[in-house]
């Protein structure tokens, strides 16, 4: 589905990926795991598309489609989702409208049909019982008054909604508590299909135990260093960072 | 009576023989002030955002001239129109069935001792013009007790090259009234045409009065439009100043509250673009006790416009218990928007309670890529934000048709730009 080749990224002139490569399929859960400063954070950006980021090397197959030429919006039309590290607060804009308008959006892009207010509704409420949103925040300003918890459920509600072909978490899992943590896993594997694919971004380890991956990736100083299975984020919980490093001689 | 100015500074206004339609005694004031003042300068403070030599070194005619219809120019379908093209009264483009509790008329005809009564005259050029210059203007009066269901429009429509439009308005709300007004200024093939506009006003005892005014004219327009209002106990005031385009306008909204347990609202939204200029300048003047006051200006502003907001609230010695707030925000959408806020309490009441905020900032730059990121179209974003940042203004206006008009013009503006 994605495949990331000899990427190379840099920002403010500073290279943070030095040279990435990934491949992920449809039907897969693959994590990526690694210190701070890893570059965890810039591959997820670039993969949205924030403009801050240089790509100086590099390509990015996403089914057939250079994601790189892509604007942010269009990339999400193609079926690619990120749910953010630190979700923003929008005042004034309903985070039901806004989904609504999205939808439509990406249908008309793909030549479907636009969708009615009563299927919307009910879409609203089947997803929303999904990550055990209430009713009543799905309608009201874009995360604004919502805990660190309930953004975090608001973004999977908004993947479920909008139903992507391959999700980013991006540190999802990061400020949870353990609740919080397996509503938004049960949220995350209820959605998987042997058609979609995800690709979760994390610190800890503890997300796996829930979102179990196929596969493991360790992103070290800008580049994937060793991928394993599932067994692997394990191991590094234990053992630590230094362990890759010196197993690498890095 | 000389039909051009006596002063060599000011020329202005070519009259082609007409003559202003207010009374003698008002006019002759009007004439010696004009005799010696001077357009005001930038060191002027009330005009120190404000250039006029745009429209001082031009000469602009009086022109009694016609459209065929106000279909595409009219605010709203639903209400009693009263059409003025170029500043006349147009009877042909008016409704005919006045709606009941109201009557009308045209404001030569009037001998209100009301006309002129708060306006004041020296140092005031604009003020000093439109009386020395009237075209047409109208009285409304809404009758004691009455409750008007119909809105009534009043359409200011300027037409042609260089036309001078010179409006002078009475408004009474008797005691105990209630109606809402949609006063309108827009363009028909209009190009360099300058409004000046005065609207007298008196909200009587518990009456309420409700005012939405649209500004829609053409880019290449000028206009200066006054309100001088006057409350009485117990009324309610409602004015939503929306500009949605023109060249250089210029708002004053004087409020003289005399009354006690009145209630005064003063809201705006103002967007502009290109080299648009808008200078919004607002009095609430307490004088008497327990009153309140509530005042909310939201601007967006894009690529070279300029804007000003200048707010005062006075409150008085003997005005305690008084509630006066008041808030502009600006949203600034390029690098060479510009806004000069300047909110201005002067308070000599020590039981009150008041307050004024500024804010003048960016598009969150991160919420438009979240939209972006779930699909959104970056014009789409930015709009939906925009739209956010203006709702509560956009809530202030009641009459649906109103709202409808509004989001429709700031919609087109955004499917417009970039």
């Amino acid at each position: 589905m994605i495949s990331i080749k000899n990427l190379h990224a840099s920002i403010d002139g500073k290279e943070i990926l030095k040279g990435l490569n990934l491949e992920v399929k449809a039907g897969e859960v693959h994590a990526i795991m690694g210190p701070n400063g890893a570059g965890k954070s810039t591959l997820a950006s670039i993969l949205a598309g924030r403009e801050e980021y240089e790509v100086t090397e590099g390509s990015v197959d996403f089914d057939g489609k250079d994601l790189l030429d892509l604007a942010t919006e269009e990339r999400a039309r193609e079926g690619l989702f990120l749910a953010f590290q630190y979700p923003v607060e929008i005042p004034g804009v309903s985070n039901i409208n806004f989904l609504r308008a999205a939808l439509n959006e990406i249908r008309e892009y793909r030549g479907e049909e636009q969708v009615s207010a009563k299927d919307f509704m009910t879409m609203v409420r089947e997803k929303s019982a999904l990550v055990e949103l209430d009713a009543k925040l799905a309608s009201r300003s874009v995360n604004e008054g919502f805990s660190g918890g309930e953004k975090k459920r608001n973004e999977i509600f908004q993947m479920a909604m909008l139903n992507p072909k391959l999700s980013i978490l991006d540190e999802t899992d990061s400020g949870l508590d353990i609740d919080a943590l397996r509503i938004v896993a049960n949220g995350v594997n209820k959605l998987k299909t042997k058609d979609n694919a995800s690709i979760i971004i994390t610190h800890y380890q503890r997300l796996l135990d829930h979102i179990v991956p196929d596969f493991v990736h360790v992103l070290y100083d800008g580049k994937i260093v060793k991928t394993g299975p599932k067994e692997l984020a394990l191991e590094l919980e234990e053992k630590g960072y230094d362990w890759i490093k010196e197993e690498l001689s890095i | 009576m000389s039909e051009i100015l006596n002063s060599t500074e000011i020329k202005l206004i070519n009259t082609n023989g007409f003559q202003g339609v207010l009374n003698d005694t008002l006019k002759a004031k009007a004439t010696d002030i004009l005799e010696t003042i001077k357009f005001p300068t930038t060191r002027v403070e009330a005009w120190k955002y404000t250039r006029l030599t745009k429209i001082s070194k031009q000469i602009f005619n009086v022109s009694k001239s016609t459209i065929d219809s106000i279909e595409d120019l009219s605010i709203v379908k639903n209400a009693f129109t009263i059409v003025l093209v170029n500043g006349f009264y147009n009877e042909d483009l008016s409704s005919k069935e006045l709606p009941e509790g109201i009557s009308i008329d045209r404001i030569q005809n009037s001998k209100s001792p009301l006309i002129g009564k708060n306006l004041k005259l020296e140092n005031e050029i604009f003020n000093s013009l439109n009386t020395n210059f009237t075209t047409d203007g109208i009285t409304l009066t809404i009758e004691k007790n009455a409750n008007v269901e119909t809105p009534i429009q009043i359409l200011h429509i300027n037409e042609g090259e260089q036309t001078v439009s010179t409006t002078r308005n009475l408004i009474i709300a008797e005691d105990f009234s209630k109606c809402s007004i949609i006063e309108g200024f827009v363009s028909s093939n209009a190009n360099t045409c300058f409004d000046n506009s005065v609207s007298e006003i008196f909200v009587g005892k518990n009456a309420f009065l409700h005012i939405d005014k649209i500004q829609y004219q053409n880019d290449s327009c000028y206009q200066v439009s006054t309100e001088q209002v006057e409350q009485q106990d117990d009324s309610t005031f409602t004015i939503n100043t929306i500009t949605l385009n023109g060249g250089l306008i210029r708002n004053n909204l004087n409020i003289e509250v005399r009354g006690q347990n009145c209630n005064t609202n003063l809201n705006g939204i103002y967007q502009l673009k290109g080299n648009q200029h808008v200078d919004n300048h607002t009095i609430v003047d307490h004088l008497v006790p327990n009153c309140e006051s509530n005042e909310l200006y939201k601007g967006i502003i894009d690529e070279k416009a300029t804007a000003v907001f200048n707010g005062k609230v006075f409150v008085r010695k003997d005005a305690q218990k008084i509630n006066a707030f008041q808030s502009n925000g600006n949203v600034l959408l390029s690098d060479d928007a510009t806004v000069n806020s300047k909110p201005e309490l002067e308070i000599y009441a020590d039981d009150v309670k008041c307050s004024h905020g500024s804010t003048t900032g960016q598009l969150d730059e991160e919420a438009v890529f979240y939209l972006r990121a779930r699909g959104l179209s970056e014009k789409s974003a930015r709009k939906l934000i925009v739209g956010a940042f203006i709702n509560d203004v956009i809530e202030k206006i009641k009459n649906e048709e109103v709202v409808a008009y509004v989001q429709g013009k700031i919609e087109e503006r955004f499917s417009n730009t970039k």
